[in-house]
């Protein structure tokens, strides 16, 4: 069953994903994992393929990307292997962007 | 399943992992207790004294966002009895500058702060768009770096601030330490771990109360205040992500936080041990600016522009340097560049 998210793009790397803050997604995926959400943007939404390592790095964000679930650290959740549910909210805040 | 908050009367879920202790906080805790760490590290260094009027570096940018809106808070809650205002350098770069003022107008709105904006236009007779215009996109940001740098003091001496903010953060400092380190240059280090700088009497002061403050939480703390803030990068920015040390410093914070504090810590030991012999610093002839040589480095530059000398003030072996070691600025400018630390690790 494919699981509905919308992930929220902010503090810059909304200018990866065509400059969109937020996208309604769905994900052919029966309750996947954050790091399996990070490959598929990487596959499906990110733009600008000169700049893919600002935001993944290996099967993960690149560090300095903040991650929420549902406005909820993901420090405080599995990380890379927290589970998503259909309807979550993922925000993405890099603060690698500006100063 | 929720984990409860850690302060001990909080019955909330926790949201949020301060970066600083690691601990688990819902955001009405977080806030609280970031603004105390701050208060804390202002308090323990009495980086204030009452009465002052305090320029606050202003770049629409989220560590100076942040900033500015922490000074106006705890001024408040502590009494520190300053006059806080905002200061901003318009760099006069197209398309970038103009979209953060108006971040920075916004600041001077919602926090009731005056604000005061200079151009380099004005200063130094050309903007950065017309320098680049001139040299390139090689060296600009050595111009711009110690423009703004210059810039911040003049406005703040203009409007009879006594001290100078400015926004840079654990992170930052950590960064530049580690760049200094592996330079061997111990004079910035020093420079670049002083809470405050210039209170020698020869310039104005330069503070930084979010030096122990990490960059995570500083975004966090402007996503639950819901602080806006600008990250355009900047036109003429060079490719500052693909930085060693900025890299560096953020993978070790991912496996152990702490680890920034601990080189902040370092750097600091280091520092105070060595007895270094800065230089001695006189008066610019021409603008009577601080200087140790007879130019200051503004005029120098300024001098190269204008008779069309353009490696003037320009060592040719920093170019490198300059180009990456060019990461974010936490001065007056979100253009993603460190000037303020970074083009004084450089030797002209
Ligand atoms: S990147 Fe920063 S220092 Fe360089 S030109 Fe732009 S605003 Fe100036
Ligand atoms: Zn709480
Ligand atoms: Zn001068």
């Amino acid at each position: 069953m494919p699981t509905s998210l919308t992930l929220e793009f902010s503090g810059g790397s909304e200018f990866l994903v065509g400059n969109q803050k937020e996208h309604k997604v769905s994900l052919p995926i029966d309750q996947p994992t954050v790091s399996q959400l990070i490959q598929w943007i990487k596959k499906e939404i990110l733009t600008d393929h000169n700049r893919d390592d600002l935001f993944v790095m290996d099967d993960s964000v690149r560090p300095g990307v903040l991650v929420l679930v549902n406005e909820c650290d993901w420090e405080l959740l599995e990380r890379n292997e927290t589970i998503l549910k259909d309807g979550d909210v993922v925000t993405f805040i890099s603060t690698l962007h500006g100063g | 399943m929720p984990i409860p908050c850690s302060t001990e009367a909080c019955t909330s879920a926790a949201t949020i992992k301060r970066s600083k202790d690691g601990s688990a906080v819902c955001a009405t805790c977080f806030t609280r207790r970031f603004e105390e760490d701050v208060h804390e590290t202002i308090s323990a260094t009495n980086l204030f004294k009452r009465g002052e009027k305090v320029a606050i570096g202003a770049s629409g940018g989220k560590d100076s966002t942040v900033l500015a809106y922490v000074m106006k808070v705890l001024n408040a809650r502590h009494d520190y009895g300053l006059e806080l205002i905002l200061l901003s350098i318009d760099e006069g770069i197209k398309g970038y500058r103009d979209d953060s003022l108006k971040s920075v107008e916004r600041n001077k709105i919602e926090y009731e702060l005056p604000l005061t904006i200079l151009s380099y236009k004005d200063l130094y007779g050309w903007s950065m768009d017309e320098i680049v215009a001139r040299i390139g996109k090689k060296n600009n940001c050595t111009f711009c770096g110690v423009f703004r740098r210059q810039a911040l003091d003049r406005g703040a001496y203009k409007l009879g601030a006594t001290k100078l903010v400015t926004g840079h953060n654990a992170d930052d400092i950590a960064e530049t330490v580690l760049m200094n380190l592996l330079r061997g240059d111990v004079a910035r280090l020093q420079r670049c771990t002083n809470i405050c700088t210039g209170d020698d009497g020869g310039s104005l002061p330069r503070a930084k109360p979010l030096k122990y403050t990490f960059e995570k939480d500083i975004v966090m703390y402007a996503r639950v205040n819901k602080l806006e803030y600008f990250y355009t990068e900047c036109i003429y920015a060079p490719n500052s992500y693909r930085n060693f040390a900025r890299d560096y410093i953020k993978k070790l914070e991912r496996v152990r936080p702490r680890a920034i504090l601990d080189i902040i810590y370092s750097g600091e030991s280091i520092a105070v041990r060595k007895e270094v012999a800065l230089p001695v610093l006189g008066r610019c002839s021409r603008c009577g600016y601080i200087s140790s040589q007879k130019l200051c480095k503004a005029c120098l530059l300024i001098e190269g522009l204008n008779t069309n000398q353009l490696d003037l003030g320009i060592k040719r072996k920093v170019t490198t340097e300059t180009k990456t070691g060019c990461g974010k600025d936490k001065t007056g400018s979100s253009c993603g560049c460190s000037n303020e630390d970074k083009v004084q690790s450089i030797d002209f």
